[in-house]
């Protein structure tokens, strides 16, 4: 792909390295906390493990599938080769280092804080120092998307960018932004903290500051699975995309309303008053507005697609769609899973709803159904849409390609739903072991094993996803053709200024994040008494 | 296209697209209404008092001091009562709640050291305790009965140890049991 291969597939192999760790890890943790298990002698193993995985799966993983997908967009969509390779190796190769640096003192036991931080709890400054590297590594990938765009729309002046081009750089912006709280949590309060240059720190702040970034990452983890349900299923069904302007529309909307609605992690916090919980719910109501606007354009163009196969009355073009291939049949599922995660995210974002399942085992099944479910599975997909063109070979077998789709979505259901249910019983997050002798407990016992269980179903899926990535790594080469993106129903000859560029954009985001930030952050120069001595996890 | 009686496909995605819109917005009104509602209505307001405490000397002076925790008997003059906790690592205390049903309670709960969680399993009570602050918490137990009360924020290694229990009695049950104490727990 126009000589950038090495570089996407580094980026994949590196992504699907992580995850061959990461994942046992959570299987793993469900299993030891399970009453399948006794107790586990040192529980301090377990909350190693949730900080590696975690850290993985936050901070590593989608990261370089976000970059490697990005490149893959660049070159596709743009039909040019990637400028600025050198620093898009230096990019890759920060991520590596970080992530390496951050896990290897994870693994040592310096760092048993969990990837949320939450300070005063303090870990080995390397662990926060691998990921303030991985974070700017990914800040040159930023640039060069953003670079990207620009020297296109240079060379063909009021031409619409690319639609694959427009979101790939959407999703830069969102996360150069949004990292920022993150990078500065790190760079002003932890670091420092973690070095003993300061003695306090300001746990209230620091939960503030994450919350700027907690929950925007989650949208730009998501970004590459609506690229592709945008650019690749239309295509993948046989049909065309209902709405290029929409698709537009929609990434623009999450590039607005994913960042200033964080503090929705913080309803159940004292630190923050009830009118900026309040703001931040209104402004987490139209974040849905986008994946609404998405879903209806994505079913619309299922339907051409499955009409023109001859799919004929109300629902029988459902039938005809092409089931068989790995993109139609991942996104069927994506979207199952996003709209039952959809509907837990509704009752956590309801300011009032969410103190019966605040920090429970809820909030865990509706993070993995949407992010590990609706939003992995769409990376599995676009893994095996590019793989043939990144490796030059076919993929070594479809039949186990839909195996593995099938088993990680039942695997993933059946993990999170029982998860839903003990958290509306009261179950907390984050816990290594749990007395199910307790009568109070014992009705969450049968739950917790089905979703330890269904841990292996996800375990095997995992292992045949690497099977087939590697096996169809070593088929004999093939012919391949060029990869293509779909087409709209009225490919947009030009567009408004709004829909092109991102100027205006980035100053009402600028606006909103001071609106719907800037009391909450700059409060904390007038509380008094809120900073409080670390306490450090380090091994002794 | 133009002799061709059907619509222009731009206007066909057009209409179907504004009718969805609008469907759109209508279900963000809903949420944003029953949002409103539950919150003004039943007065279902997350702990927002920003009030912070010097959460180095909590056990030297002040409100949080080890003989002012528990439950008190004595009701505020709006009729409720107080119930004040430490969660420290890796324990509550009192580690044994004790409350009267049918009467609203203000639980007040700060933390010595780390970032805590307080739940009620089985109600709405549901605060994050972040050291340097009080979370206050307001609720009212309709029936007697025994709920768990887990710390619900990863606190260190300790943390799944964390667990406490809320005893609900009935008021005529609480009143009697306790004549003549200021503060109580389960360990009186």
């Amino acid at each position: 792909m126009h000589g950038s291969s090495r570089l996407i597939l580094a980026h994949f192999w590196a992504a699907f390295a992580v995850f061959a760790v990461a994942i046992p890890l959570g299987v793993w943790q469900m299993w030891v906390r399970s009453p399948l298990h006794e107790w586990l002698p040192n529980p301090e193993l377990y909350y190693r493990a949730v900080t590696a995985h975690g850290t993985t799966f936050a901070y590593v993983f989608p990261t370089l599938i976000a970059m490697g997908f990005g490149y893959v967009a660049c070159v596709v969509s743009l039909g040019r080769p990637l400028h600025g390779v050198r620093l898009a190796w230096l990019a890759y190769w920060l991520v590596i280092a970080g992530a390496a640096l951050a896990l290897a003192t994870v693994a040592a036991g310096d760092a048993t804080v969990l990837y949320t931080f939450y300070p005063p709890l303090s870990g080995s400054p390397n662990y926060y120092l691998g990921i303030l590297i991985a974070v700017v590594g990914s800040w040159i990938w930023v640039g060069l998307m953003i670079s990207h765009f620009l020297r296109w729309k240079r060379d063909y002046p009021g031409l619409p960018v690319p639609l694959a081009m427009f979101a790939t750089t959407a999703g830069a912006l969102l996360w150069s932004w949004t990292s920022l709280g993150v990078g500065a949590e790190i760079i002003f309060m932890i670091l420092p903290n973690a070095y003993g240059w300061t003695d306090t720190v300001d746990p209230g702040l620091a939960r503030v500051l994450f919350s700027w970034t907690l929950h925007a990452i989650v949208y730009f983890w998501l970004i590459p699975a609506y690229i592709a349900f945008y650019t690749l299923l239309p295509q993948a069904a046989g049909g065309r995309l209902y709405s290029d302007k929409m698709g537009r529309v929609s990434f623009l909307l999450l590039l607005i309303f994913s960042m200033p609605i964080g503090v929705h992690h913080l309803y159940a916090d004292p630190q923050i008053g009830a009118g900026f919980k309040f703001l931040h719910a209104v402004f987490t109501g139209m974040v849905a507005v986008p994946t609404l606007l998405t879903i209806f354009t994505i079913c619309a163009s299922l339907e051409i697609a499955g009409r023109l196969r001859g799919g004929r009355g109300l629902l029988g073009w459902v039938a005809a769609l092409p089931w068989d291939r790995p993109m139609v049949l991942a996104s069927a599922m994506s979207l199952v899973m996003l709209g039952l995660g959809g509907a837990s995210g509704l009752i956590n974002m309801s300011y009032a709803l969410n103190s019966t399942i605040h920090n429970t085992q809820w909030v865990t099944g509706h993070f993995h159904l949407i992010y590990a479910g609706a939003v992995v599975i769409m990376y599995f997909a676009i893994a095996y849409e590019f793989w043939p063109h990144l490796t030059g070979r076919p993929l070594v077998s479809l039949k186990l390609v839909r195996l593995q789709l099938w088993t990680w979505c039942i695997g993933m259901l059946a993990t999170t739903l029982p998860w839903h249910y003990v958290g509306l019983l009261g179950e907390p997050r984050r816990m290594a072991y749990f007395d199910f002798t307790n009568p109070l407990m014992a009705p969450q016992a049968f739950w917790d094993s089905m979703s330890a269980i269904s841990g292996l179903i996800l375990l095997f899926s995992a292992a045949l996803l690497l099977y087939i990535l590697i096996a169809s790594h070593r088929t004999p080469a093939g012919v391949m053709d060029t990869p293509r993106l779909s087409l709209a129903v009225e490919p947009p000859r030009s567009l408004p200024r709004s829909l092109n560029s991102f100027g205006i954009w980035i100053l009402l985001v600028a606006a909103l994040t001071i609106a719907n930030y800037g009391f909450p952050i700059a409060q904390f120069l007038f509380v008094k008494n809120s900073s409080v001595p670390a306490y450090s996890v380090e091994a002794p | 296209m133009a002799d061709s009686p059907q619509k222009p496909a731009t206007e066909v995605v057009d209409t179907a697209e504004r009718g969805w819109a609008y469907a759109v917005g209508g279900v963000v009104a809903i949420v944003f209404a029953v949002i409103v509602y539950s919150g003004l209505h039943w007065a279902a307001q997350p702990p927002s008092n920003v009030e912070t405490i010097d959460a180095t000397q909590l056990h030297v002076a002040g409100e949080f001091v080890e003989a002012n925790l528990g439950t008190e008997t004595r009701p505020q003059p709006d009729g409720s009562i107080i119930v004040r906790v430490i969660a420290q690592q890796y324990s509550f205390v009192p580690s044994c709640i004790v409350v009267p049903a049918d009467t609203p309670i203000t639980f007040r709960v700060t933390s010595p050291d780390v970032i805590h969680g307080f739940l009620i399993a089985g109600t709405n009570v549901n605060s994050m305790v972040v050291p340097g602050f009080v979370s206050e918490v307001r609720a009212q137990f309709d029936q007697p009965g025994e709920h768990l009360m887990p710390c619900h924020e990863y606190c260190s290694v300790g943390h799944a140890g964390m667990w406490a229990v809320v005893k609900v009695l009935s008021r005529s049950e609480f009143n009697s049991a306790y004549i003549g104490e200021e503060r109580v727990s389960c360990a009186r």
